[in-house]
């Protein structure tokens, strides 16, 4: 059976080769604590393959993500200057290949979706082919592999280890943003383990006014949001919130059903998602990627959006759960 | 109550745009020490921490192929490809992708999408492409305006789209929770469909400012003249 751990294994080869070119770059504003940042990262991706459950070799995991995130989070990274085609080149070679150019980056959505719908169904010996559950990491996976191939055929540039030149010069631009979201579950994590969403539920459950429905909304409504803000997503809220006033106020006490309730406030969470820093992977990682000036600005954008829907989601968890 | 000190921390760095890597750290130690964790668990949590997330950074995983054709024109073709096109402006295109997003969302393929192997490559260049045949050239907060609506697009797309499908992590999340803790029998298909309405009100929100967005655009290119 082919499980997903392979590709943690491709990423952490990845990271480790941007890390030995930069430890090779001698005008690299930060050589050394940069290329130890991506080492590392790249061994820890694979040593995780390795490591069930708690225990020393966690603990000693621990503490090399640790030291990682110091090593960004004080400034010791930086970014270099990597080589690559001219402005007038790239056109160019955009006139001489045309709609030739879109043939690999599709050929990524195309075989990641055809593994995850199909992989499920492929037996051999009579046992499923893939772990199950792993379809779409796999797709993914494969999908990238065969793109770079599909990549080379098509351009044909000098070496081949040139894509991971030109990968090091985005890992570069995305930078230390990159281990942000794996920082950002692991706080998630401590948060949970400290009692920190069970004194938010108590403090809750004390404000909410028991016998105004529209108050009580609000207060599922917006508990969400702020939660959700705190903690990054919103499945760390959910329960919480839902214990504290979504079950026993609103659907208990006020007989609101269910399945909307629920549904829209997990929503109404999502509204919270597109405004915090804390949902890296969304809000922060894109902008470093797209090289914006402003590391907040697509949060910025999409404040509006935020602000509106969630009335409109306020407004719906009065309506449809009543009905 | 005072184990919300490491929520505090985190509020005051994020305010004070101290590091974010650096407030994370600092918070999930500080809030675990509060909470009366040993620091031979902290340390093993920051370990199951990173290898329980490792899938976020698989993301990455598609940079070399995407650089490599950044490398031979990729987002130079896209822009040309746009240039033909008239009527699409920057508004619009993104219309189209926020439109594009959500529905294959709503069907479960929510990895066709994406800043590093959908955006960066494509959706950006495009929308920039059309900014440059509306207004001639294309200003530094012009640029940085289209950066933001580009992800964002994807960003609002993937989310209220994504809710529709009934094999998605939320959704499963909330019937497994409810159903566990409160003895019901919701089906994951009645939670995904209260996701409808959020989803087409996601949809004319933001589609409407995609449409605004241009004016905004004009105007930008007018004030530098």
């Amino acid at each position: 059976m082919i499980g997903a751990e392979w590709i943690y294994w491709l990423c952490g080869f990845f990271f480790f080769v941007v890390g030995v070119q930069i430890a090779f770059d001698r005008e690299h504003p930060k050589r050394w604590a940069t290329s130890a940042f991506w080492c590392l990262f790249g061994a820890a991706l694979c040593a995780g393959s390795f490591i069930t459950g708690p225990g020393a070799a966690s603990a000693l995991l621990g503490a090399v993500v640790i030291v990682m995130a110091l090593i960004a989070g004080i400034g010791l990274t930086g970014r270099g200057i990597v080589q690559t085609t001219t402005a007038a080149e790239r056109e160019a070679s955009a006139a001489r290949l045309r709609n030739l150019l879109f043939v690999p980056a599709l050929t990524i959505p195309a075989v990641t979706v055809i593994v995850a719908l199909g992989g499920g169904r492929l037996v051999i010996g009579g046992r499923p082919l893939l772990v199950p559950g792993s379809q779409t990491l796999v797709g993914l996976g494969v999908a990238t592999v065969a793109a770079l191939a599909v990549g080379w055929i098509v351009l044909r540039p000098k070496t081949p280890g040139v894509a991971f030149v030109e990968g090091r010069r985005l890992l570069e631009s995305v930078g230390w943003a990159a281990l942000l979201p794996q920082m950002l579950s692991t706080l998630g994590l401590l948060f949970t383990q400290a009692g920190v969403g069970t004194q938010v539920g108590a403090i809750v459950q004390h404000v909410v006014p028991e016998h105004s429905r529209i108050l009580a909304v609000l207060a599922y409504a917006l508990g969400m949001v702020v939660f959700t803000m705190i903690m990054g997503n919103a499945f760390a809220a959910f329960p919480i919130m839902t214990a504290a006033v979504g079950w026993p106020i609103l659907v208990q006490q006020m007989g609101a059903h269910p399945a909307p309730m629920f549904a829209i406030g997990m929503l109404a969470g999502f509204c919270g998602t597109l405004c915090t820093p804390m949902a890296a992977n969304f809000n922060l990682v894109p902008p470093a990627l797209l090289e914006m000036r402003d590391r907040y600005g697509q949060i910025k954008t999409q404040v509006p959006t935020a602000i509106a829907l969630l009335a409109v989601n306020v407004c719906f968890m009065l309506i449809f759960p009543f009905l | 109550m005072i184990v919300l000190l490491g929520v505090a921390l985190v509020v005051i760095g994020f305010a004070l745009r101290v590091n974010p890597l650096l407030v994370v750290t600092v918070a999930g130690i500080v809030s675990a020490l509060l909470g009366g964790i040993s620091p031979l668990h902290i340390l093993e949590a920051f370990g199951t921490g990173f290898t329980t997330s490792r899938s976020v950074t698989l993301a990455f995983l598609v940079l070399p192929i995407i650089g490599l054709l950044e490398r031979y024109g990729l987002q130079q073709r896209a822009k040309a490809l746009v240039s033909q096109a008239a009527a699409l402006t920057t508004g619009r295109l993104l219309l189209v992708y926020l439109f594009f997003r959500q529905l294959t969302a709503a069907f479960g393929l929510v990895s066709i999408g994406g800043t590093p192997q959908m955006v960066r490559p494509v959706i950006y260049p495009m929308a920039e492409g059309a900014a440059l045949r509306s207004y001639g050239t294309v200003t530094e907060p012009m640029t940085e305006t289209i950066k933001a609506n580009s992800a964002a697009a994807d960003t609002v797309g993937v989310f209220f789209g994504e809710d529709c499908f009934v094999a998605i992590g939320s959704v499963l999340l909330i019937s497994a929770y409810v159903n566990a803790s409160y003895h019901l029998k919701l089906d994951a298909l009645q939670i995904a469909i209260w996701a409808v309405p959020t989803a087409v009100a996601a949809f004319l929100i933001h589609g409407f400012r995609l449409l605004r967005l241009d004016g905004r655009l004009e105007s930008m290119s007018d004030d530098r003249g």
